[in-house]
């Protein structure tokens, strides 16, 4: 009889949280009158996986009679350039919320992703990887936002062929770029408490380039006292987010740096397919998932309806937060994070075999 | 032995869900100059506003929190408001008050009402709610309490027809009924509430109340998925303290809303606790949620022994009004924590802690 007590004792101890509480909390927000009026949203399905995810988040929306209406356009990463329609809606609604667009490898043609960026300065990319409870993982305890800059850097696409056999590609980097990043990692370090900001970047080799960018995070870490900064070569941090990833909590990255980091705390945290994330900019904000899923995931998912939308799907509570409806971004939270917890519904990336739609059955049912 | 081990566990497994106050890994992605600070208009005011305002500063400061006060002294005696008071809050759009005490007769008008009437605060919302580890008589309580602050009883005309007779007139217009519950409604829809229960006495002022339930009604058409329900006054305070798990948003005129916001907050804690504020189509102002019978007595400003908790947590509101929300799930978690410990409390809720003990536990307990 003791030592029944003492194991399931220790056994308690070791899970101290396994029943699931939603955290209801009687809420105390006053919303202003007129804050219910419904939001326009550009939607942009895309490619691949793209509409297989939105469709996803369009059924929840409905299901959640959420004050959101969404403007959708086709748009295709073969395409030369994004429309303009969309440029103007997403400029009109403020707010737009992205499938994924394949961009083709080589052959000239930019990525529609990134023009999209870089027409509306759109220059923060913002990934948190975080472990997602009930899903288990080889690495414990992660919780890491990834801040990237999303405008210059080796994402510049400018190249030219110097003489035949040799190119030149240009990797930019301004002062007014990493100033602005910088600024944005340090902010969101204040604003939601997080206790270190890490640089990560590589000038011991582009003593220079990276160099400005290391320079700009250092003023501005001065005008954070309450917050650690340190800086760490991207070589040794790979090897320690796959190592030690509790010692990371901010990072402000560069663009090809932010790129790589992303996914690999996206991995080591449970996968792309889980990972909410977005660009924000000083006047719009595009939501998508979190870290890119192999540019817009393989074939077979696709014809299979397997697609995992639990990224796009926690990326569109971000973006219900953004649109200052947070008790519709919590609800949606809890219901994604019940399904997980639960384990009965999940795609083949988290070890299961459901469909997308399953999962979004799933999603909707558990919504209170 | 074994005895002792299961009354552990069963201990170990009451606690195991903590004390009910998780943290949230939250997904906020904010714009960027989110963090640059807000001025926020700070009337401290009489009897225990000046101890409860000067606790939230306290707080604010240890937070380190993007807002600093612009401090106004206002006395309930003045006839009127500081016109220097009034434009600071039309610049700042934002204001934490203590409270301004009101003489009674005298032909002084409340400066409470005059500042909402001026800044056409039509809305006041009071949230009543039990707080865990908070012992009352009533349990499941989580009402909110929305109500007509600009007319109604309050108008504030009244007139002597001849001597020792007197006339009040009690206002109520269709704009105003329609607004609040607009209001209303507009609050359940965005906090998943499932109800709203309109508070008339439309039985005797046939008229009047039956103006404000007529625009109620047709409001709730637009909501098709919330319940609506009327009550008459007087058996709603009986259902009050009899059942108040039926209650869930109440909207009312203004009279009965503060009648029915005292008596939900004293069944679910007592007003020492429970935040509210007054909100209008550009303006906020916060204070506690319930009048702490005017201003509170003067003992408990002479021992400085006020509960500062629910200006406290209407300051919380008031950050996530700011978009702060970070910053109001610390503070909220904080108080919350130290009500639930129940070592510092103060004397309306059975301890003898003061005001600053209270402001102390709260800063130990912020992460």
């Amino acid at each position: 009889m003791v030592r029944r007590s003492a194991s399931i004792l220790s056994r308690l101890l070791a899970n101290p949280s396994s029943p699931f509480t939603a955290p209801s909390r009687s809420i105390t927000y006053m919303p202003r009158p007129g804050d219910g009026a419904p939001r326009i949203v550009t939607l942009i399905p895309g490619d691949g996986i793209g509409p297989l995810v939105t469709g996803a988040v369009e059924q929840v929306m409905e299901a959640m009679h959420a004050p959101v209406h969404f403007e959708r356009y086709e748009v295709r990463g073969n395409m030369r350039k994004v429309p303009e329609e969309v440029i103007e809606s997403v400029k009109r609604n403020k707010v737009c919320l992205k499938g994924g667009l394949a961009t083709p490898v080589g052959g000239g043609v930019s990525s529609l992703n990134m023009q999209l960026r870089k027409e509306l300065d759109i220059f923060a990319s913002l990934v948190n990887c975080i472990n997602v409870p009930g899903l288990v993982t080889r690495h414990e305890n992660v919780d890491i936002v990834v801040i990237r800059e999303n405008t210059e850097g080796e994402y510049s696409g400018l190249e030219h062929e110097v003489v035949p056999g040799v190119v030149e590609s240009l990797k930019v980097i301004t002062k007014f770029c990493s100033e602005r990043i910088a600024r944005y990692a340090f902010e969101y370090a204040y604003l939601n408490n997080r206790k270190k900001v890490t640089a990560v970047h590589k000038a011991n080799i582009m003593k220079l380039a990276d160099g400005l960018f290391l320079e700009s995070c250092r003023e501005v870490a001065k005008n954070y006292s309450g917050i650690t900064y340190n800086e760490i070569i991207v070589d040794n941090c790979c090897m320690q987010l796959v190592a030690k990833p509790e010692q990371f909590d901010v990072m402000v990255t560069p663009n090809l740096y932010g790129n790589l980091i992303a996914n690999t705390a996206a991995g080591i945290a449970g996968g792309t397919g889980v990972m909410p994330g977005g660009n924000v900019g000083a006047e719009h904000a595009i939501f998508e998932q979190g870290a890119s899923a192999g540019n817009v995931g393989n074939d077979k998912i696709v014809e299979q309806k397997k697609a995992n939308p639990v990224a796009l799907l926690l990326s569109s509570a971000m973006m219900l937060r953004h649109l200052r409806f947070p008790t519709f971004a919590d609800r949606l939270e809890t219901a994604v994070k019940q399904v997980i917890q639960e384990g009965k519904c999940r795609t083949k990336d988290l070890g299961g075999d459901c469909t997308t739609q399953e999962v979004v059955d799933a999603v909707i049912a558990a919504l209170e």
